[in-house]
């Protein structure tokens, strides 16, 4: 009886909003990645399509070695941006009500056309340096969350599995560093 | 084509449900206020985990493509943990990751375009960079 209590009270601390809709979203994006590696058997990554579209304007050899996938790729990148609109326009413009979905205190939620949409707080610099950073180290490190995280995870691939836990490691003690210096958001 | 577009649109659907399409949601995990990215990351892989390993056992080649079904596994180099610690530092000072911005443009933040045009610099730099390194180093090609 005590021990569940604690146990109830350490996950709310550790999980404040459930563990829910983490896990639903989390099959949803599996299920992406499965759809796709059924029908072609692609292990889809998100990443490779910067360098791949960059191929259509650089010639590059660096690029250029991605132009037979670079099509599907601005395909299934479509995708994500049409799947991310359709979230916005179901669950948070209340067309589909879900005890899942919380508004949430962070960013600006706002209307166009009856459509609710949403923007982030984060600052510009931020988002821009972490941007370069992450164009960087997802293309020399061979994956991002997608290819080494869900794919290559779930591939168990020695050499995802330590991508993963670099880039998690280094993203936490980043993320700590920043916090504590007093940026926020 | 049609098939890919379906597919990144439930991935898209899910990264905006599970709230990966929002930074701040990323940056709460990294920072230890919600651990729930957790579940998302190895949900999906233990999805797609499951097709990675029944697949190549039920058929031996994809319908649309005709390719073999395999796991996807990529050789490891320094540039693992050298990527791997560069995209970290960016992640955790910006809370997006790829996928997570495409997504985030989708739910109306366009704000995110700084992240995308971001990713799209940093592209860029490195391929110019290993392009002319692979060119004046013919014989020493990179190994993806």
């Amino acid at each position: 009886m005590v021990t569940d209590l604690i146990a109830l009270q350490v996950a709310g601390e550790l999980f404040p909003n459930g563990i829910s809709r983490y896990a639903v979203g989390g099959l949803l994006v599996g299920l992406g990645a499965v759809v796709i590696y059924l029908g072609t058997a692609i292990p889809a990554g998100a990443s490779t399509f910067l360098e791949s579209t960059l191929s259509y304007v650089s010639d590059q050899s660096r690029f250029q070695r991605y132009v037979s996938s670079r099509d599907w790729r601005v395909v299934f990148t479509l995708g994500i941006v049409l799947g991310g609109l359709a979230f916005a326009a179901t669950v948070q413009s209340g067309l589909v009500t879900t005890s899942l979905y919380e508004t949430g205190t962070t960013g600006e939620l706002y209307e166009v056309g009856g459509l609710t949409l949403w923007s982030t707080d984060v600052q510009p610099w931020r988002l821009l340096v972490g941007g370069v950073l992450v164009g960087i180290g997802t293309r020399l490190g061979k994956g991002c969350t997608s290819g080494h995280g869900v794919c290559g995870v779930g591939s168990a691939s020695k050499t995802s599995l330590v991508g993963v836990a670099t880039f998690l490691t280094v993203a936490i003690v980043t993320a700590q560093i920043v916090a504590a210096l007093g940026v926020s958001p | 084509m049609p098939l890919i577009l379906f597919g990144g649109l439930i991935f898209g659907f899910g990264l905006g449900f599970s709230g990966m399409a929002r930074p701040e949601v990323v940056l709460d995990f990294l920072q230890f206020e919600d651990f729930g990215l957790l579940f998302v990351m190895f949900g999906a892989a233990a999805v797609s985990g499951i097709a990675f390993a029944v697949m190549p056992r039920v058929r031996d080649s994809a319908p649309l493509t005709g390719d073999a079904y395999g796991r996807r596994l990529k050789s490891f180099d320094r540039n693992v943990l050298i990527g791997g610690a560069i995209f970290g530092v960016g992640w955790g000072l910006s809370g997006i990751c790829p996928g997570a911005a495409y997504a985030s443009l989708g739910i109306g933040n366009v704000t995110i375009l700084w992240a995308i045009g971001g990713m799209f610099l940093g592209a860029y730099l490195q391929g110019w960079w290993r392009s002319r390194a692979a060119n004046d180093a013919p014989e020493a090609t990179s190994a993806d």
